[in-house]
């Protein structure tokens, strides 16, 4: 019985925050303070989403957001994780890279979008590059930390035990930085949405959430432009929950090398 | 096979910064195979650089370590290494993939590795707990568990770093009335470094007392009180009494 009663009083917690939120919309849309165009009713909003499923648009536009994420993102992961590896591992790698990583890493990709239009063209192409291009920075510079941070007494045990190099690396290194690889794969793919969603708008992709909210401004479609956002607040919470939250459960948490 | 040792004349100097520091000066010593030798000494009399020297993770400055009869260079399959910290266990490895992991190293089957981590689990009383992660042990266990994995793989000599001192009394004298009967079960040859003057009597067959700044062997000294020794026998006090004064002198 208490079990139950603690599920209803957690998610309770959980509801509380979007119910105030919601609360305070509601008054302020349905106050006349705004023209109801400009600040949609939740209702209108409702109705908007229940109108782009039916017809298939939002998950047309969803699709193609989600294809280019995870094309960028897994290019970015690729690249990050290995160049991130061999800069922890190997002393030149690290003089070459590490100067132009930290250079690159606060430059927002943003930046770099007029240039990838202009060599890429418009469409999936260059959007994938600069998603990739914005989400491979922390990647590469967390597992070159993570490699540089696994513990001196692990690597002393297993010399001691006779591993050779390569044993060593694959066997202590790269599972010792794993805590850091998956920080930096987490903050990747935050930076990848972030991106993603403000390069559809640039690159005049065919479908997609961004390219979605930014064509319904010119029609003052309020409600679609709602629907975009909390869809890819949607997505972001699932690909957390699901995606990363079970990784980490499965490796890093199950060790003891992070709290859950 | 347990291995002899023969330390003759190291000296060990690092660069500090006003220079050159003198860490380890001319010390020499010899454990027998199957001998159980304490280095006893304060802190900064450089027993751990010591231990890392048999080890093979440092080079002595000069002198020349003997194991078994040949040369120490570089870490080593002939020597298993216990370390003061329970970190040492690599905690994505359940307690027998630890065990298992010099025998991996080697390209063992794993039916054979299998065999060997039982054995060696089940000797520090823990083959109960072969599935669990490091994270999921006490203190206590995680060292019996690193004692286990420097045995594995069959070294001629067990090298331990003040595995105990980091547990509590209680736990510390259990463990060392354990540890006692594996290196009787295993016969390797041990050297044991320690702070601790009653572990050292409760343990050694020889102890090795230093001197700090620079480290220097003031006195060795054999036991011969019979197994298992008991701590609050005249004898065990006296031979006690008789470590704590050249410690202090």
């Amino acid at each position: 019985m208490n079990r139950v009663k603690d599920f209803f009083v957690r998610a309770g917690w959980m509801v509380l925050p979007f119910l105030v939120v919601a609360i305070i919309w509601e008054t302020l849309a349905r106050s006349g303070i705004y023209p109801p165009k400009l600040f949609p009713s939740l209702v209108t909003v409702f109705e908007a989403l229940v109108r782009l499923v039916v017809s298939g648009a939002l998950w047309t536009n969803t699709q193609g957001t989600l294809v280019r994420l995870v094309l960028g993102f897994a290019l970015a992961g690729v690249v990050g994780v290995l160049l991130g590896i061999a800069m922890g591992r190997y002393r030149v790698v690290e003089d070459v890279f590490l100067p132009i990583v930290s250079i690159g890493y606060p430059i927002p990709g943003l930046a770099y979008a007029p240039l990838f239009v202009l060599w890429f063209g418009l469409g999936d192409l260059p959007a994938v590059l600069l998603v990739g291009l914005a989400s491979s920075f922390s990647v590469t510079i967390n597992t070159w930390k993570g490699v540089k941070a696994v513990r001196e007494i692990w690597l002393r045990a297993a010399q001691a035990m006779g591993a050779n190099d390569r044993q060593i690396f694959l066997q202590v290194s790269l599972p010792g930085a794993l805590p850091y690889i998956f920080t930096g794969l987490r903050l990747g793919l935050a930076q990848a949405w972030r991106i993603l969603v403000a390069v559809e708008m640039i690159t005049a992709v065919l479908h997609g959430l961004g390219w979605m909210i930014f064509g319904a401004q010119e029609f003052l479609n309020t409600d679609v432009m709602l629907v975009g956002i909390a869809t890819i607040g949607a997505i972001g919470l699932l690909l957390e929950k699901q995606v990363f939250a079970r990784l980490e459960a499965h490796t890093i948490v199950r060790w003891g090398m992070m709290s859950a | 096979m347990a291995q002899s040792i023969e330390v003759r004349n190291i000296t060990f100097e690092y660069s500090g910064e006003k220079g050159t520091v003198l860490a380890i000066d001319d010390v020499s010593f010899s454990v027998a195979q199957s001998e159980f030798l304490c280095v006893l000494g304060p802190s900064g009399c450089g027993k751990t650089t010591i231990l890392n020297m048999l080890a093979g993770f440092l080079k002595p400055t000069e002198g020349t370590i003997l194991i078994g009869g040949k040369p120490v260079v570089g870490a080593g399959q002939d020597r298993g290494v216990v370390f003061q910290d329970f970190a040492q266990l690599f905690p994505w490895r359940t307690a027998r993939r630890n065990v298992e992991f010099g025998l991996e190293m080697r390209c063992v089957p794993e039916s054979e590795r299998r065999e060997s981590s039982t054995r060696f689990l089940k000797l520090v009383r823990l083959e109960k707990f072969a599935d669990s992660f490091p994270h999921q042990l006490s203190g206590g266990m995680q060292q019996r568990v690193a004692i286990a994995r420097a045995l594995a793989y069959n070294p001629g000599v067990l090298l331990m770093d003040e595995p105990f001192a980091a547990l509590d009394a209680m736990t510390r004298d259990e463990m060392q009335k354990q540890l006692t009967e594996v290196w009787q079960e295993t016969k390797k040859t041990v050297v044991y470094i320690t702070h601790n003057v009653a572990e050292a009597v409760y343990l050694a067959d020889q102890v090795l007392v230093l001197a700090a700044h620079p480290g220097t062997v003031k006195a060795g000294l054999r036991l011969d009180l019979p197994r298992p020794r008991d701590p609050l026998s005249a004898e065990f006090v006296a031979t006690q009494r008789h470590l704590l004064g050249l410690l202090q002198h």
